[in-house]
């Protein structure tokens, strides 16, 4: 689309080129908001591109441990909730690499880049999942995490990123609903289910732990600058551990950190350092089941090589 | 800068309209090969809730902006076409006074 902004900067001077960077990042800085088709200088485009491209990336492998359960959910009305959740987190992936796309990079070469394993997905999508306790577990705690940063993402000063953030929230609400009814059913179960709850949550801990990532410098941090997300990472965390450590202990779970506690004086959860060489180790591919999933991931855009096929008219569908 | 993504596959803009009478309202954007499916798509990944009641769905490349502010906000007092732009109050307080005072002054004639 050319706007007449557009065809306007493309007779600019250097000198205006400076004047309109300073407008532009004093703008965000000030809380102004942001649209695709305004004139954005590069270094904001790549922060926003790189972010909810992080984003896209992780909704799509978010659904590769939850479709391992689809065949093995206990009842149908949990296949359902669990096939719609699936369903959702793979429009979520469309509806961000869509936003990510107007920032410059098509859809196909960030397909490409996932496969090749040169961008990244959170780390908690890296992990095996070993019982009907872990959709569970994922579905609430995980997607708890993760609406902690997306609803703060509301706020974006990119404005199609924050909108879509709106839509994707009220989703992801629902499936926090249906994980915190899968824990809460098995918890009124019997003991080894009871045990089978305690179990995913001790595996699953630590990467929740590091999931915001470690406390960042709020002043060196040009996303929160810029206003592209609003809250530092130990926020995010604090935020998390606040809403549901309490969740976990009034079911009589035991949290896996003996020195996680509340302290009253700071207003803040004291907690164990997690393990930050785990998670940089876990998010560039190291990660327990981070090469199955890329596998699975390599294998699933082969066998629907035929559907791109057909949808672009390629005319190899016969063949 | 924008960049499509590959030709046959185009971006489309989908506009929702989630209860009876209110306005159609942007809602994303998705891509498709053609208009067909772009359709099936919208309903997909925007009413799978039933958060529509009748989407919009428009070529991107149909859709026309102007983002000029110099067009748009120019420069120029408009007041008189907004309710703030008429100070009706004072003169009413003046009026009123000179009137109350008319008919005091009749009161006393009288």
């Amino acid at each position: 689309m050319t706007t007449l902004a557009g065809r306007v900067v493309k007779t600019v001077e250097a000198a205006d080129e400076q004047r309109r960077r300073e407008e532009f990042f004093a703008h965000v800085e000030g809380g102004g908001k942001v649209e695709a088709t305004d004139w954005i200088p590069d270094e904001y485009r790549i922060a926003v591109l790189r972010f909810v491209e992080m984003h896209a990336n992780s909704e799509l492998m978010g659904v590769l441990p939850e479709r391992d359960w689809i065949m093995r959910a206990p009842s149908l009305k949990r296949k359902l909730a669990l096939t719609s959740k699936i369903q959702d987190e793979v429009g979520h992936a469309q509806i961000l690499y869509r936003v990510a796309e107007d920032l410059g990079k098509s859809r196909e070469e960030m397909l490409a880049d996932l496969i090749a394993g040169k961008t990244k997905f959170h780390n908690v999508f890296h992990y095996p999942t070993k019982s009907w306790a872990d959709v569970g577990i994922i579905a609430w705690l995980v997607d708890a995490a993760a609406i902690v940063a997306q609803q703060a993402l509301r706020e974006s000063s990119y404005a199609p990123y924050a909108r879509a953030m709106k839509r994707i929230c009220a989703e992801e609400s629902v499936h926090i609903i249906h994980g915190r009814d899968v824990v809460l059913a098995m918890i009124s179960g019997t003991a080894e289910q009871q045990a089978m709850v305690q179990e995913a949550l001790d595996r699953w801990w630590g990467p929740l732990m590091q999931m915001h990532g470690p406390p960042s410098n709020p002043e060196k941090d040009k996303d929160l600058r810029w206003k592209i997300k609003s809250k530092h990472n130990e926020q995010l965390r604090q935020e998390f551990l606040n809403t549901y450590v309490p969740r976990l202990w009034e079911i009589g779970l035991t949290v896996p950190d003996p020195a996680l506690r509340h302290d009253e004086d700071t207003d803040r959860w004291l907690y164990t350092e997690p393990d930050w060489n785990e998670l940089r180790s876990v998010v560039t591919g190291n990660g327990p089941a981070s090469q199955s999933r890329l596998d699975f991931r390599r294998l699933s855009f082969e066998d629907t090589a035929w559907v791109r096929d057909a949808v672009l008219g390629n005319g190899r569908v016969a063949a | 800068m924008t960049v499509g993504p590959h030709p046959p596959m185009a971006i489309y803009e989908v506009f929702q309209q989630a209860r009876e009478g209110d306005p159609m309202t942007h809602v994303g954007s998705l891509n498709a090969p053609d208009d067909e499916l772009a359709l099936q798509y919208a309903r997909d990944v925007f009413s799978r809730r039933y958060e529509a009641l009748r989407l919009w769905v428009v070529p991107r490349a149909s859709v026309q902006t102007i983002d000029d502010l110099d067009l748009l906000r120019p420069p120029f007092d408009r007041s008189y076409r907004r309710p703030d732009g008429y100070n009706v109050v004072p003169k009413l307080r003046a009026i009123k006074a000179r009137v109350a005072g008319t008919q005091q002054e009749a009161e006393v004639a009288g």
